[in-house]
This record gives structure tokens, sequence and C-alpha cells, in this order.
């Protein structure tokens, strides 16, 4: 029976239930400090001195360092916007850190910093890009000369076929500022000893941080080890460089001791990088029969205030899907990326591509709302058709590998009953004791399966392949090792589903390990929607080369032809000669006998290393649907159903697949109806805790209704694309379409994400934006 | 300044002196050694915390070690014996999917064990509103029902011992 495709409990279940996990605040090492930062309280100032007498008096404080006393270069980023480890002559957002105690423990160490003073000089302060980029604007880089540290513009703007068009609608659309929450803040630990430096990180991509930490420090690769042992959500967020990796280490060689920080989450909600931040101006031209005839998008990403390389790259993710699953013939994007006072910007789950998604879905339902078509409708007229495969796109990084956008579309009308909500939304309308009702769709594409050669390297990543190990026992269990570096996804399950099938072991004799990179060959991480379709993949290459290398052993325990032999349930087997047979456990434990195994065989030879590259990315895509009911009186706004089609290819397997859906479309409804980072206008953040940046809880989401569209991808012989960032691009415009067509009788057209009771009163009450 | 406290977690005593400004759940962390209990936010929203007070779920964020001086507290690690099996909610949550990253996993565990303790058969609407304080980032909630769900509807769990593949 093949595991790829059933439903498979999880291995990685027995320690998280049981409360034997490891997470990095679980590392205890005798003789460890503490570190906590003193952290910028303004938005853009000059620091015009720091005293820390007070806290070096703290019981239990060991010492402060700023950026006098502990030099240390910029940590690695753009060039010419690096952000220093610890601010020196001014701070750029608040939260920014300026100096760092140590103490015996966490108390005395929050103790000590609460007593460092640090006298600043405000500057100016721009929190959004309009006044970034405006005019006379303070300047976060005095040697850039402008808030717009980069600017991509289009070779043709298509002005004359919008001009021309019979109709054309213009658009600015917001993305708004989210911060990525995982449940698990950073947490770093670091022991600097005579023999090299082992630091334990919540981090996406081990060999990653490694290779970084290490050029940085100096210090050769073999001497630093990273190790990423339960890592509690990732979501993008934990693939930056922000300076605890880099101080944690420096301290602890500096006083010869281990040396552990733990964000807090208010911290956390400063710290670590936001997402999405984005405006856009959109074009949309088309025809009197809604086909689209032109798209002109420009994108402002706001940057923060230091620039990330994944950040700089978000707008390019952006332009590159800005047509969705639509053929659109002619297509016109340009970009800016501007910094602010505010936290930095990069991945954040779905990275520029929810950005697109939304901006075409929502435009999409312009059109049918200027012609009076049906939204469905006006989809269907526009996809691109399922022979038009491989498709290429207006970007030279984006040719559509396969899909069935109409397949999706009629699917998710197959589980979900239009008619009836039609009919529904009617008669509530004027009912008063009933809510108002909203139906949205969202036909969405993205771009996962990170990727082909050259697509991670721009972000600093050594390659875009992934490492898988396979090492065969001598009792003929499997060990997998592998670069990619999972925070929830169940790669373990995932990974040892597909080298079971390849391997003919059963699953319980398989182990997945990961996240250490003094064990694992070398590694990428996870991010991008890659594990399976590009790790994964290479478990079934290794696995293959592996049976092929067993296959000779096992014929010559059988005195067959090795061609002749089959691998399944552990045992290897001649072909119609089913008694013939001979025991994975005996084929590995003769392979490493010299003396047993046949003269052109290595002993030892059942293990094998692969870098799996694949030669283009995958484009996961869906249909989905969403009917939202809004409370008449107060503009509570609430996701009454979602119906969710996905077509992620092959899947692996389907319950962690589902999980997988579920997570990222309960984080686009988030986006769409409750999260916002925001600022007042001196940069203070508004939104700093969970008490004010509202994380939806169970009360607030519904359960959803799913249904399935398999295209393999041609890119992997798997078939697989890739499904963790699928929900977070479908989701947002399916809600915020459901949003603007409960308001259409008031003849709203659009509604900024988060569509805030506050926001849909004011409209109720007659504002109509 | 410390000040002397005893607390039986999990049916075993631990008497030790703490600062009295000592959270339960770095109590927990620190001095117990049960790391099974986590800390997500610093406001009492997320519930990574939970534990079971004298049977009844609290924050352990919140409390401080010395409020529970003289008291009960059970944690993720105090649901099964090290040899299993496991409680019907830590074999639900296996069985339905309700855990991704598993950070959240104890709190839901918790405060589930307690919503179970008081309504054998819950609805999804009860079971939502009942988890109110515990946020996870990972599954949208759904799984986690429907991982409850399977606890009450498994009140014998089943016979799986910890570390077995089922």
């Amino acid at each position: 029976m093949s595991l790829v495709g059933a439903r498979v409990i999880r291995k990685e279940d027995p320690n998280l239930i049981s409360g034997r996990g490891q997470f990095v605040d679980d590392v205890k090492i005798a003789g460890t400090a503490h570190m906590v930062f003193v952290r910028s309280i303004e938005a853009h100032a000059r620091i015009k001195d720091i005293d820390v007498s007070a806290a070096l008096e703290c019981e239990g404080v060991i010492g402060v360092w700023t950026a006098t006393n502990l030099e240390l270069g910029p940590l690695p980023g753009v060039p010419g916007l690096e952000r220093p480890a610890l601010a020196k002559d001014k701070v750029r957002f608040v939260g920014e850190a300026v100096a760092v105690v140590v103490a015996e423990n966490r108390y005395a160490a929050a103790d000590g910093a609460e007593l460092v003073l640090v006298d600043y000089e405000p500057l100016g302060v721009v929190t959004n890009i309009g006044d970034a980029i405006a005019e006379n604007a303070p300047l976060l880089y005095e040697a850039v000369g402008s808030n717009t540290v980069m600017e991509v513009p289009s070779p043709d703007d298509h002005q004359q076929i919008i001009d021309e068009a019979p109709h054309s609608v213009s658009m600015h659309i917001v993305n708004n500022r989210c911060a990525p929450s995982p449940m698990e803040p950073m947490v770093c630990l670091a022991d600097h000893g005579p023999s090299g430096l082992t630091l334990w990180a919540s981090f996406q991509a081990p060999h990653h941080l490694r290779n970084t930490v290490s050029s940085w420090l100096g210090i050769a690769q073999d001497q630093c080890r990273v190790i990423t042992p339960d890592v509690g959500g990732g979501f993008g967020a934990k693939v930056n460089f922000t300076p605890e990796l880099f101080i944690a280490p420096t301290l602890s060689k500096l006083l010869g001791r281990p040396i552990k920080y733990t964000q807090t989450r208010s911290e956390c909600m400063t710290q670590m990088y936001h997402g999405r931040a984005q405006e856009q101006d959109v074009d949309i031209a088309f025809d009197d029969e809604g086909k689209i005839l032109a798209l002109r998008v420009m994108v402002y990403q706001d940057q923060g205030g230091y620039a990330d390389p994944t950040g700089m790259g978000l707008p390019a993710l952006t332009t590159t899907m800005a047509a969705g699953c639509y053929l659109i013939p002619n297509v016109s994007v340009a970009w800016k990326n501007v910094v602010t006072n505010t936290t930095p910007v990069a991945a954040y789950r779905g990275a520029g591509r929810p950005e697109a998604s939304y901006l075409i879905e929502r435009a999409v339902d312009q059109i049918a709302y200027t012609l009076g078509i049906d939204p469905v409708e006006v989809r269907r007229r526009n996809y691109i058709a399922t022979e038009n495969f491989p498709y290429a796109t207006h970007s030279e990084i984006a040719v559509y590998d396969s899909g069935n956008f109409a397949g999706c579309m009629n699917e998710l009308l197959n589980i979900m009953d239009y008619d009836a909500i039609r009919t529904e939304q009617e008669g509530n309308r004027d009912d008063p004791t009933k809510p108002l009702l909203g139906v949205g769709f969202a036909s969405w594409l993205e771009i996962a399966g990170f990727g082909p050669p050259g697509s991670l390297e721009g972000f600093g990543h050594l390659g875009s392949w992934e490492s898988v190990q396979v090492r065969i026992q001598p009792d003929g269990s499997a060990i997998i090792y592998t670069g990619a570096s999972p925070h929830g996804q169940g790669t373990v399950t995932t990974f040892a589903q597909i080298a079971s099938d390849y391997l003919g072991i059963e699953f319980d004799k398989i182990s997945v390990r990961h996240g250490d990179t003094a064990t694992i060959p070398q590694g990428i991480g996870t991010l991008g929607s890659r594990a399976v379709a590009v790790g994964g993949e290479g478990v079934k290459t290794a696995s293959m080369k592996i049976v092929e290398r067993a296959k000779k052993v096992a014929a010559h325990l059988l005195e067959a032809n090795p061609d002749d032999l089959i691998v399944e349930q552990g045992n290897f087997s001649v072909k119609g000669t089913p008694s013939q047979t001979v025991s994975w456990g005996e084929v590995a434990w003769t392979s490493f006998r010299p003396l047993e195994i046949p003269e052109d065989v290595e002993p030892g030879s059942l293990d094998t290393t692969v870098l799996q590259q694949v030669p283009n990315f995958s484009f996961p895509s869906g249909a989905y649907g969403c009917v939202v009911e809004i409370d008449k009186d107060t503009g509570d706004t609430r996701v009454r159903d979602m119906y969710l089609v996905d077509d992620c290819g092959t899947v692996i397997s389907p319950m962690l697949a589902e999980g997988q859906v579920h997570g990222g479309v309960a984080q686009g409804i988030a986006q769409a109806l409750y999260e916002e980072v925001k600022y007042d206008k001196n940069g203070q953040p508004t939104t700093g805790t969970f008490v004010d940046y509202l994380i939806p809880a169970a009360p607030e989401l519904p359960s959803f209704t799913s249904g399935r569209i398999c295209t393999p991808t041609p890119n992997n012989t798997l078939g697989a694309k890739g499904i963790g960032e699928s929900g977070s691009v479908g989701a947002p415009p399916a809600v915020i379409n459901a949003v603007v067509d409960a308001l259409r009788h008031l003849d709203v057209t659009h509604v900024d994400m988060p569509a805030t009771p506050q926001k849909i009163w004011r409209i109720l009450q007659g504002d109509k934006k | 300044m410390t000040f002397p406290i005893t607390i039986t977690v999990n049916g075993k005593s631990h008497e030790m002196e703490v600062d009295p400004r000592t959270l339960l759940v770095h109590f927990l962390r620190e001095e117990c050694q049960l790391t099974g209990t986590h800390v997500g936010c610093d406001t009492s929203n997320c519930g990574a915390c939970t534990v079971l007070l004298n049977g009844e779920a609290v924050k352990s964020c919140t409390v401080l070690a010395v409020q529970a001086n003289d008291q009960e507290v059970q944690t993720v690690e105090g649901l099964a014996s090290p040899d299993g099996p496991y409680t019907p909610i830590q074999e639900g949550f296996r069985q339905e999917h309700g855990l991704q990253c598993g950070y959240c996993t104890s709190g839901m565990l918790m405060a589930g064990t307690a919503l179970l303790k008081e309504i054998e058969s819950p609805t999804e609407e009860e079971i939502r509103e009942h988890l109110e304080g515990n946020l996870c980032r990972c599954t949208g909630y759904e799984m986690i029902v429907r991982s409850i769900q399977w606890a009450a509807e498994h009140p014998d769990g089943i016979p799986v011992k910890i570390g077995e593949e089922s």
C-alpha cells in the first residue's frame, strides 16, 4: 500500500502532547546567564548619551554593553542600509536595541535593563509610505538622500491601452501591516567555548544561520554548530538576522558563559519582522464583456526602519504574480521600496503573493460590479485555459506549470450552494432581525516550491536546492537527514511517508532528523512552500538510489539478477517468485560486511546524500468562497462559512495538507478582519501586545468546507506543488470581496483591511468612503 | 528576600524558597524542571501556560508561585504516566491533528481537560467558547475542536502506549 496520499498520524506528536518537546527555552546548560535588551522608546532620534551606571549596581547584573563598549560590525543586510547590532548614533524605530544587559537570571536582567538611562534627541518621524515619500520628509538615511531606497520603473505603462479601453477602474489598495506572531517568540542560546560555538535558535533555516553567523564572527563553519530543535512556529519571520543571534554568541565568548535570550511577546511585536505593509495603485482596463485588456500595478513597499533583502524582494513577488490566474494581454508593473520609522518588514506567510492575489481579485470583482456581471462569470471569462500550460507570464520569473482554474471554481460551486446564499442574502437585507450577508470569491494563484537555481541565492541563501541524506542502519531501519527545517509542517511524517514508499521500508522504521548543522550534511531551510516540492523530491531521489544499490546486495543473497527484484513492506523478493525473499534487515546488515557482499559493492554503500534541485517554481492555486455576516447595529463582521478548493498537485498527507490550509486561511481571515499593526504619529506602536493586536481565537473562526482539484506539477516527479502558504494567499480577497458584497446596496466599492466593526459601522451610518 | 512555599505538582511535593515575584510558570519551568508548560505572551492572552490549579484551568503566567502555596498543580507532564496510555484528550489531538508546531498544545490540552470535566459532551460552539483564552497560530482551531470532540466520544481513549505508533 502506498503511504503517499494516506491519512497518517504524525510522528511528531508523542513528544509534543506529553510535554516532552524541546523548544530552545527548554534547553538548560549549567552556568547560563540571561540577556535582556534596552530598547528605543523613540521612533527616530539621535542617541546623545547612555548611562548604564545604575544598571551595573543592580543585584545579579553581570554587565551592560552599548555600541560604545561593544564594537560590532553591522548585521548582514542590504548594502548602505544595514542595521547595526546595537544602535550607535541614532535609532530608526521604536524597539530598536540600544543596549544589552546580562545577568544571572532573567528577572535580574530585566531589572538592570529598567535602570539604563538613554538620552534621546528626537527627530522628525515618518510612519507610513505617504509621509515618507513626501517632499521635505525627514530622512532615515541622510547619506541616501531619500526615503525611497529602491525604484523599479516599468518600461511601458500601457496608458494608451487603458485610455482607449471601453472601461477601466482605478483602485488604491492598502495591504495592512501584520505581525507574524508565532506562538513561540524568538529565543536563542549561545555557548561559545574554546572549541567553538553552539547556537540554539528558534529559526527556520539552521544552515543559513550557521553560514551567516560564522562568517560574521570570523570563525570557521566547522566550529559553529546551529541547532533548531522544536520551533514554535515561524511563518517566514524566523529567517531574519536580528541582533540577538549575533550578540548572544559574542557575549558568550566574552564572558565564557552560555547566554540565553528569551524574547517577550511585547518585544516580539516590535522585533520580529512584520509582513505585508504594502500599498498599490491598480488600473485595470476591460471590454464590455468583462475581458481584461490591461493591468497596471504600482507597488509601494514599506521596508520599516532597516531594509531586509527579503523585504526588498517582496514587490518583485507581488508584481510577478499580479495577473493571477487570468489571461491578461498587457501587464505593466513597477515598484518602490520606502523606509519608514517602523519595525522592519520581511517575509510573512505568502510573502508578496497574498498582496498580489488580493489586488487582482479585488480588481476583478470591481469589473463584475462595474458591468453588473456575476463575479464568478467574470472570472470564468478571463481564466487561463488548461491547454495554455506551461503559461509564460509578463514576468520572466513566472512560467505557470499547471493548473485548472475553471475546474477549481466548478468544484467550489459544487461544495457551496451559491444560489441559496444569494436568496438568503436578499431576504436578510430588509429583515431587521437578520444580519447582512455577503458572498465573496477568490480564484487565487501563488508561486511556491522555491526553488529553481538562483531563486533563493538573491535572498542570501547558499543555494536553492534542499539536502536529503538517506542512511540505512544495519538493522534495516532508515534515518533521513534533511536541511528542510520544519516548525509545525509535519515534515518528519511526510518525508517518512515518501521514503517508505520508495525504500520499501515500513513507516515505523524510518526516522527523519533535521535542525542540526553538526549532523545534517548541508541545507537551506523551510520557507516558500518548498519542503515537500524540493526536499520531498530529494527523499524520493535518494531513496531510489539507495534501493538500486541495495538490490545488488539483495541479488547477491538471493542469487538473482538485481533487475528482477522488487522491494516492499521491508522485503526484497524476486518478481513472480514471491517465496524467494530476503528482508531489508538482512540486506542492510550484509551491506556493512565486506566479506559477504559482491566485490563491486563498497561496504556502507547504503548511505547517500542528494542536493535536490527543481527546474522551475510550482504554482499552487485554488478557488475560495466566503460568506460573511454583518451585524446591522454594531458593524460586527464574522466569517460564517468558508469554502476551500485547493490544487497543490499531489497530496502527500491529506490530513496534514488540510491542516496547512486551515492555518493559512485562519491567518488570511485574521488579516482581512482583525489584525493590523498600527503606529501613532510619533511612531509609537499602538498594537504592541496581544491585548491590542487581535489574533483570532476559536470563537472568531468557523469550521471550513473543503474540496480538491489535483493538477500535478511537472517540475518534480512527485507532482507536489507546496501547500504552506495557500490559505493566507486565498483567504483575504475572498473575505473582503464578501464584505464589499454585503454592502453593495449601499454603493460601497471597497473596504480596506482589516474590516473592523468600527469601519463597517461608519459605512452603515452613511459614510461610504 | 525569599519566601518558603510547598506546591504539589503532578502529585509530587516541591518545597522551595522563592523570590515572591516568581511567576508560577517560571517556578514550574525553572525550579520543577517541567518545561512542557510554555510562555507565549506577557498579557494573559495566549494561554500557552495553562495548567490546572486545584483542578481548575489557570494561566500560570498570571499566578504567583506564592499564590499556589499549599495547593495542587497539574501540568501537561501529569496527564499521562510516563509509560502511557495517553489521556483521551492527548490521544484526540494526535488522532485529529490538533497540533502543528506544538507550542500552544500543552495549554490547549489542559484547557480541554478542564472543559471535559465540566461538560462531558460539549458542542462545537461550547468548545470554541471554552478555548477563547487559548491562542493557536497554526491550526485555525477546527482540528483542535475535532480533537476535543474525539476525546469526548472516546472517554476511555485507546490503549496506545507512549512511544508506540498507532
